[in-house]
């Protein structure tokens, strides 16, 4: 069965991962859409420094598991949840969380890149104005040079960050968005299939550059695509149906599953 | 004939018709138009637009008439737009579907389709006895104002919707709060539609003549409006109170005022369209 | 700013702009109030069966007399004559815009209508009397100076993009599916659209008419201009009528001393204007909602 796992070999570079404390642990959650149940009883828990991969055929409720975790659900009138998450110990869903301090601590990269419709400046300088993170001119335009560089995409703009940011291609425009969130100094990146819609070039480099981030950030990436999963991931989790299916290192996961379920799925008997 | 010649035939006639009706429409409208233009364009020249109405028709201008339209306009827009844009913005970002909503929503609908002469009673009623405003530029533009009202929430709404969620969700999860979401990203992105519906609203409101005269809007005015407490009189009462006078002399001066007030409403029109297109440029 | 002071501010935006919405209601309550009041006053001094079922209007004469039939009888007359022209017209042109039209041909037609529908009503005014009127008078030597024809038909003009849009919004939404079944059994288009379309988009059709009613109902300066001053219950469209805005238009231009009974008889009229108005636009808006149930 390793014959339709060509990427196994770039597994080595995740692999072997020593233990980090737990950053995200979710226990017994439930996720609704009004009266319709998306996610059942999921518990699982997130390390720090580790890039995590959710994987699973489309509409089993990865992108609505991500969106759980930095609350993004809540601006969609109806939504409900039950059980618990918490990030470092604290419950993000008791009452007194501050939702958008909570935001700032989890940053998003969405599946298609959404720029303001701004100047590449402006786009960075967005987040740090309304977080009140740079205390002059210079220091905002530091942070937005140290941002883009992070993000791999200043070498390109660095002449032209006047310019509109939907002039830019399609993965220029996604890297934008990763040094948007880059920018205030988020502790975990969420990524939402954050390159299905780029070439296989630009891919390389989303996927190279999550390899980079890891040392700094703890990283959680909805893909529908295994092999990308495979690449970047040290731990993967599987959905079926708004179930978690079953979790573990992704060599694991891709080699020698407990579940017949995941097994199917990797091994691409149906999704 | 056979049946499948009349059913031709019939297809035919239908189509004949409607675009007789069409054509018909068109012919009305140039017949209006030209009409109004061949009464009114002789008597169009600066001394028209720069005097004070006068009994003697080839005298009289519209001078107090353009000043009031103009000042009744400004207290229009005042009241309408920011009513009106905090309306939408309510409705649409924050109202989520609740109860006290959705019972906005119906009174909204509802108000929207109340005959203007309606508001003028409002008008008169509320503004001008009770608070005491007398038939003042306050009174007539406050009135215009609640007119305009459902019609600026309307468009807003509109406008609002054009703006993707993707947008939304991009400034939430950078830590923005949803008053800072709307203000730096919903209500840029919604600008121009939002200044398209409003420059409609206040074209509507610049040909509003029934309101005025229910509220006590003088027909005869012979100085210019010297604020908001100030009586007045508008354009399109002028020309009511020109139309109604039996000399042919007062029917071209009727005439040529009707032309100024389409040219204003084209104008304003054509600002609408572009304005709208230069910030879809600007964002495209 | 802490995040404190944060959260205080965004709950004050959020009761603001509630404060904004909910103003639309105070609208509402301001108009029924003004109406009300100087009605009920009205009704102190006037037996309401006088006002509703009176054929004589005089009620700025020295033997007044209260029966609104009159106004209410030429608003009915101007805007059935209205909707004579604005339902065929409009539904022929929508029918036309929908099934028939070549972009090309929408793309001019669609501007002409807006603009008609821009048009300001005292221009329309204007234009009834002293083009079409002159106009018929051509035709039909008895027609008087004002009538209740020329203004009916201008108005007829006036509602036709309100009819035609509408109305073309309703046949849309029927489903492609209807049309290429009745397409497939040998229909013509004109037979698809007669038979299948419109019967499908009934309500929302008539929807469109009763709203274009409630316009022409409410419609004032057309008539206030052409229509005359004299109230009248005829059926005879060549004689001068009053409609009950173009009352309310008239006693607005004279001077008339609050609490007087002349100057509540246009809160009464008013009143009356609402509540007809009211009604039409409520029954319209139940057809379109079961309309678009239907088709949802």
């Amino acid at each position: 069965m390793t014959t339709v796992l060509r990427p196994l070999s770039t597994l080595t570079t995740g692999a072997p991962h020593p233990a980090t404390p737990v950053k995200i642990d979710v226990q017994g959650m439930n996720f609704y859409y009004g009266a319709k149940q998306a996610l059942s009883d999921i518990t699982i828990s997130l390390n720090a420094n580790v890039v995590t991969a959710f994987i699973g055929p489309s509409g089993c409720g990865k992108s609505t598991f991500l969106r759980t975790l930095n609350r993004m659900n809540d601006i969609i009138p109806g939504t409900r949840l039950e059980g618990r998450i918490t990030i470092d110990g604290e419950d993000i869903y008791a009452p007194s969380t501050d939702v958008v301090g909570l935001r700032r601590r989890v940053g998003m990269v969405f599946q298609k890149s959404n720029p303001f419709p701004k100047s590449i400046f402006e786009n960075i300088a967005y987040g740090l104005r309304i977080n009140g993170l740079a205390t002059s001119r210079s220091d905002m335009e530091g942070r937005i040079e140290e941002s883009l560089k992070a993000a791999a995409i200043w070498d390109e703009v660095k002449d032209r960050l006047t310019e509109s940011a939907q002039a830019l291609s399609g993965g220029q425009q996604q890297r934008l968005c990763i040094a948007r969130a880059l920018a205030i100094q988020p502790e975990i990146l969420l990524m939402d299939e954050p390159a299905s819609a780029l070439d296989p070039i630009a891919t390389q480099r989303i996927e190279e550059l999550i390899y980079e981030l890891k040392s700094t950030y703890t990283i959680v990436i909805v893909t529908h695509n295994m092999q990308q999963a495979a690449r970047v991931s040290d731990r993967t989790a599987f959905f079926w149906l708004g179930r978690l299916v079953e979790s573990g290192p992704t060599a694991t996961i891709f080699t020698n599953p407990a579940e017949k379920l995941t097994e199917d799925y990797v091994t691409g008997r149906f999704g | 004939m056979t049946s499948a010649s009349r059913r031709i035939a019939g297809d035919r006639l239908l189509q004949t018709m409607s675009i007789l009706v069409l054509t018909l429409s068109l012919v009305a409208l140039t017949a209006l138009l030209y009409d109004v233009w061949s009464d009114g364009w002789r008597r169009l020249d600066w001394q028209f637009l720069t005097s004070m109405p006068s009994g003697r028709a080839h005298l009289a201008g519209i001078y107090p008439a353009l000043l009031g339209s103009l000042y009744v306009l400004l207290v229009t827009a005042g009241l309408a737009l920011p009513l009106g844009i905090g309306a939408a913005v309510y409705l649409e970002e924050y109202g989520g579907g609740g109860r006290l909503a959705r019972l906005i929503e119906i009174n909204i609908a509802n108000l929207a389709g109340v005959p203007s002469i309606i508001y003028g009673l409002l008008g008169l009623g509320i503004f001008v006895r009770v608070f005491g405003w007398g038939p003042s530029v306050l009174s007539g533009g406050a009135t215009l104002g609640l007119l305009a009202l459902p019609v600026v929430i309307l468009s807003t709404r509109e406008a609002l919707r054009t703006v993707p969620m993707s947008a939304r969700e991009g400034s939430y999860a950078l830590g923005a709060t949803k008053w800072q979401t709307i203000w730096h990203q919903v209500l840029p992105g919604a600008l121009p539609g939002i200044l398209t519906g409003l420059i409609l609203a206040m074209s509507r409101a610049i040909g509003e003549t029934a309101p005025l005269i229910t509220i006590g809007a003088l027909a005869y005015i012979d100085f210019t409006p010297s604020g908001v407490m100030s009586p007045f009189t508008v354009l399109p009462i002028q020309i009511y109170n020109w139309i109604s006078k039996p000399q042919a002399a007062f029917a071209e001066n009727a005439a040529a005022g009707i032309i100024v007030l389409l040219v204003l409403l084209l104008s304003m029109n054509a600002v609408a369209i572009v304005l709208r297109d230069r910030f879809q440029k600007a964002r495209a | 700013m802490t995040r404190q002071t944060q959260r205080w501010v965004e709950w004050l935006i959020e009761r603001a702009l509630l404060l904004c919405a909910a103003g639309s209601v105070l609208i509402t309550a301001g108009i029924i109030g003004a109406l009300a009041f100087e009605t009920v006053s009205f009704f102190r001094e006037v037996p309401i069966t006088e006002f509703l079922f009176g054929t004589v209007w005089t009620p700025l004469f020295y033997d007044a007399q209260f029966g609104v039939l009159p106004l209410v009888g030429g608003t009915i007359l101007v805007s059935v004559i209205a909707m004579a022209v604005a339902m065929p017209a409009g539904l022929l042109s929508a029918i036309y815009l929908s099934e028939y039209a070549p972009p090309r041909v929408r793309r001019v037609v669609k501007p002409v209508m807006e603009i008609l529908a821009g048009v300001p009503t005292i221009v329309f005014g204007y234009f009834a009397l002293l083009f079409v009127t002159p106009l018929l008078q051509r035709v039909l030597p008895d027609l008087a100076l004002f009538n209740a024809l020329s203004p009916g038909l201008v108005m007829g003009i006036m509602i036709l993009p309100l009819v035609s849009s509408l109305s073309e919004d309703a046949l849309h939404a029927v489903p492609t599916g209807l049309r290429e079944g009745a397409y497939a059994l040998g229909a013509t288009r004109m037979q698809a659209a007669l038979r299948v379309v419109v019967p499908a988009a009934f309500s929302g059709i008539s929807a469109s008419f009763i709203l274009a009613m409630s316009r022409a109902i409410g419609e004032t300066m057309i008539v206030a201009i052409a229509a005359g001053q004299q109230p009248r219950l005829t059926a005879n469209p060549l004689q001068p009528v009053e409609t009950m805005t173009a009352y309310i238009v008239q006693v607005s231009m004279g001077d008339m001393p609050t609490g007087s009974i002349g100057y509540r008889t246009i809160f009464a009229v008013g009143t009356l204007l609402f509540l007809m108005t009211f009604v039409l636009n409520l029954i319209s808006d139940w057809l379109r909602r079961r309309f678009r149930e239907q088709y949802a």
